[in-house]
């Protein structure tokens, strides 16, 4: 009877619809993918790039400059480890001439100024830095003028008299001085010049620098807060326990009294999906909550939104594997038909990838407090705070305006922290901080987070090749089934290019390809995950291509040179990565500690391209991967240390998905629901890592995802060079090495 | 009541015996540097020191404590080691997310305070923390310029 059933709301939840209202006004143009580049964008006539001010021009959005000479940076791009926020402040800092270790980054509040990613904000697919790159050097410069005019007309004196030195503006014949934080009030009050000129890049001071990162050593002491660890006063903390079957809802609560009845606990709650209690402390709640003896209801059959109890990974492959439905074409060149039928030999291959989690350390939360205006704010981990402001409003009944999103820095993210429905926290958090007036923080516990994360979709690609009588590729086929979520969320099709990325687009000389896409939905819930359709389809791919190579008598390495033939870039990035690794051998050869052997990928991931080789051995049944050595060509770069700390950690994450992870489904549920049965990259698999970066100067593409998806290829391809076997699917724990 | 020692502060607190350390950090004394990761001992976000050892507090029950001496992250700047320690993760630049290093910072503390000299092999069985933004090599390289 204490049961507070919190209904509303529940219908505005469904993973199907989140985005049909809200996010309409965030695609308009097609703004996915992104290739067509950024300038285009920064005219759009329609969607919120024309509502205001075009975007990152009003340099009060940006910039708050204190009398004690202080700066603050609100930031478009949430911070979650890939140093934007320190990129940001060298981009900005350079050109309005301020040391940036002065800075202060935080992420914005929602708002049309920071719609930067081709007319939407978002921070993801390794679009920050270069898509806001050009129009953040222009802001800093904007600003150094206004602040050159303002001590013009403060110290009565021509502006080309005037310099500046960090922060501030000098009279070198008078040798008068004032800081930016003198000056603030008044250059703030005037009109920002349009095409002020940027500075010479043969004078960089902070760019292309190995700048130390802003935030490092508050991350080294405890003192870094991410959502999980907001406060306010009179907050109440909320543990919660969702539907064992994806889709069904509680019915009824058998030990309401009990639970209600422990220590600290304030209240026991039915939500959409899932039961929570709300007490003075997260354990307490928890305690009470995972005692509670709720009956849920029956699982319905699998659907769109629902799991039913026969569901699992396995059959959910069959049907992917087994789909005989027409493909869409992805990519068409030449004629493969006829190049099949003119072939010396035919070689096909099916290659599968599983569902996997983010496994981010932090696990998801979120507060919500009521103001006594009925306004709200929330705090949460989110790659898009406008899109969770809509969601975040339509869940509290308000206008978007009445929501305040704030975006603490983010315990890791790889995609974790868009808005997936049901596996976001925070309209949880907004319906206890209604049910109970009070502000509510929910956190999911680590086992929650594992059941209920938005997953990197499982996926199934059968390939062909043709090879003529010299053992020369002469086409080359590929059928993917599958979802990706730019398709789901975004509503980019009918071809979804976040299904098919890593597969087409490729930089081989291959005259006949077909590449072909057939949408299966899951019933899962999917999600971006760091690369995206790259994480699997460029494992997919590069060992298909390692396979052809070798059944044309090719050694891969070589082979892979010859297909590039035509691409100065690729060609470089092959030889640097060869050099960098001590001169390409395959193996296998003997090294200490037994015999190893090396494999090699390419990868074209988010505009940036990369070579990729590892070096392993045998470890018992398993393997172990000793070095991988990357070449990365991201065009040019902001800041080199960051980048390359970027691509190691891509490279890790690779490694993991290569070696262990894996999300299974049997009879309905997921079977891992911690860390110590979901396996992740431990210590002990960590090889050597080492990153050169080549600046081709080719257009800025992403860094913190594109050193991932050439790992797992070249990790496959090297096991394949050490032990003949050739290993189709991920992970490489789920196959036997040394036996049968 | 059960009191602890934490960062050589008597702390006196209303909590169940059963409850572990780590919420009455974060939720009752509201230090929450230390980190909530897994809840199982797997991950070590969790880690502090008790009488110099690193422990994992999400399953460090508050009445086994008893007169041993917490010392958290919060405080790591005060401890001759884990100061050092924090400059070599400041100098390599350690964290990205930054979500595991108060752990990894405390592991790594707690290995220099029992071997100022850790071998490869010492550093592999000290730092089982999980850092899932990979970071893994700069803390070793971290922990060998911290040992001086
Ligand atoms: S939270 Fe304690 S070890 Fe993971
Ligand atoms: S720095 Fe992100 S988990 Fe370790």
């Amino acid at each position: 009877m204490d049961t507070r059933s919190i209904e509303n709301g529940a219908t505005t939840l469904s993973r199907r619809s989140f985005l049909g209202a809200s996010a309409g006004v965030f695609v308009l143009g097609a703004v996915l993918p992104m290739r067509k580049g950024f300038a285009q964008a920064q005219g759009a006539a329609e969607g919120p790039a024309a509502i205001a001010a075009k975007p990152g021009t009003k340099v009060s959005a940006f910039l708050e400059i204190h009398p004690d000479n202080s700066i603050k940076l609100l930031s478009p791009f949430v911070e979650g480890g890939q140093g934007i926020s320190t990129g940001m402040a060298q981009t900005v800092g350079e050109e309005l001439d301020v040391d940036p270790a002065r800075f202060v980054v935080e992420c914005a509040p929602p708002g049309p100024d920071y719609a930067l990613v081709n007319g939407i904000r978002m921070t993801g697919g390794s679009y920050s830095t270069r898509s806001s790159y050009p129009v953040m050097r222009q802001l800093g410069a904007t600003a150094r003028d206004m602040f050159l005019r303002a001590g013009a007309a403060r110290l009565k004196v021509q502006v080309e008299e005037l310099s500046t030195e960090d922060g501030v503006v000098i009279h070198a014949a008078s040798g008068r001085k004032l800081t930016y934080g003198e000056l603030a009030a008044e250059a703030f009050q005037l009109k920002p010049a349009e095409n002020v000129p940027l500075r010479d890049e043969k004078s960089f001071r902070y760019i292309r620098k190995p700048f130390p990162r802003l935030d490092v050593r508050d991350k080294s002491t405890g003192r870094a807060r991410y959502s999980i660890d907001q406060h306010v006063d009179g907050m109440l903390f909320a543990a919660v326990v969702h539907a064992p079957f994806f889709g069904t809802e509680p019915q009824s609560i058998a030990n309401e009294a009990e639970a209600k009845a422990m220590p600290g606990v304030h209240q026991v709650h039915k939500l959409p999906g899932a039961v929570a209690v709300t007490a003075n402390s997260w354990w307490r709640a928890r305690k009470a909550v995972e005692a509670l003896d709720v009956t849920w209801s029956e699982p319905k059959p699998t659907g769109l939104d629902t799991i039913a109890a026969d569901f699992s990974s396995d059959a959910m492959l069959e049907g992917l594997r087994s789909n005989t439905a027409k493909g869409l074409s992805a990519e068409e060149e030449g004629d493969a038909d006829t190049a099949m039928k003119n072939a010396a030999k035919v070689i096909e291959a099916d290659y599968h990838a599983p569902y996997l989690s983010h496994a981010q350390m932090e696990p998801p939360s979120a507060l919500a407090q009521f103001a006594a205006d009925g306004s709200l704010d929330v705090w949460l981990p989110n790659q898009m705070p406008e899109l969770f402001q809509k969601v975040a409003a339509d869940t509290a009944g308000l206008k978007p305006e009445q929501v305040r999103i704030h975006s603490p820095i983010l315990g890791g993210f790889f995609g974790r922290h868009f808005v997936y429905g049901p596996a976001n926290p925070f309209p949880q958090a907004i319906l206890l901080a209604k049910a109970t007036g009070r502000p509510v923080k929910v956190v999911w516990s680590r086992e929650e987070e594992f059941l209920n994360d938005a997953l990197r979709p499982l996926s199934h690609t059968s390939f062909r090749a043709a090879l003529d009588a010299d053992g020369n590729v002469t086409a080359i086929t590929a059928r993917t089934v599958g979802e990706g979520p730019l398709g789901r969320y975004f509503g980019v099709g009918p071809v979804d290019s976040s299904a098919v990325e890593g597969i087409v687009e490729k930089p081989y000389a291959i005259p006949n390809r077909r590449m072909e896409y057939v949408k299966l939905a899951h019933p899962v819930n999917i999600a971006f995950w760091r690369s995206v359709g790259h994480s699997m389809n460029d494992f997919f791919y590069e060992g298909f291509l390692d396979e052809v190579a070798l059944a044309g008598g090719h050694d891969p390495f070589e082979y892979r040179m010859k297909l590039v033939e035509k691409s100065q870039r690729h060609k470089t990035l092959l030889e640097t990565v060869a050099k960098l690794s001590g001169g390409w051998k395959r193996g296998p050869y003997e090294a200490e500690g037994g015999k190893r052997a090396r494999g090699v990928a390419l990868a074209s991931p988010f505009g940036s391209e990369t070579a990729t080789i590892a070096e392993v051995s045998l470890d018992g049944d398993g393997v172990r991967v000793h070095n991988l050595w990357i070449a990365f060509d991201p065009g040019s770069i902001v800041n080199p240390a960051i980048v390359k700390a970027q691509v190691q950690s891509a490279a890790a994450l690779g490694l993991s998905a290569a070696l262990v992870e894996q999300v299974v489904y049997g009879k309905g549920v997921r079977r891992d629901q911690n860390y110590d049965t979901y396996q992740i990259l431990t210590r002990e698999m960590m090889p050597k890592v080492l990153v050169e970066i080549v600046e081709s100067g080719a257009p800025m593409g992403g860094v913190g995802e594109p050193g991932l998806p050439g790992v797992p290829p070249a990790v496959v391809n090297a096991v394949a060079a050490l032990t003949g076997k050739r290993v189709r699917s991920l992970p490489l724990a789920n196959t036997s090495l040394t036996g049968a | 009541m059960i009191e602890v020692t934490i960062n050589g502060g008597r702390r006196r607190v209303d909590v169940e015996p059963d409850t572990p350390l780590l919420f009455v950090l974060r939720d009752t004394l509201g230090m929450t540097g230390t980190k909530y990761g897994c809840g199982i001992a797997a991950c070590g976000a969790c880690t502090v020191m008790m009488d110099g050892q690193a422990v994992r507090s999400c399953q460090l029950p508050i009445d086994s404590i008893g007169g041993a001496k917490i010392q958290t992250i919060d405080a790591i700047e005060e401890d001759d080691v884990g100061r050092r320690v924090v400059e070599a993760w400041v100098d390599l630049q350690v964290p990205q997310c930054g979500y595991c290093q108060s752990g990894q910072v405390m592991a790594a503390t707690a290995l220099l305070k029992e071997t100022p000299q850790p071998t490869d092999d010492d550093i592999a069985a000290a730092m089982t923390n999980l850092c899932r933004c990979g970071t893994y090599n700069m803390i070793a390289d971290a922990i060998r310029k911290a040992a001086g």
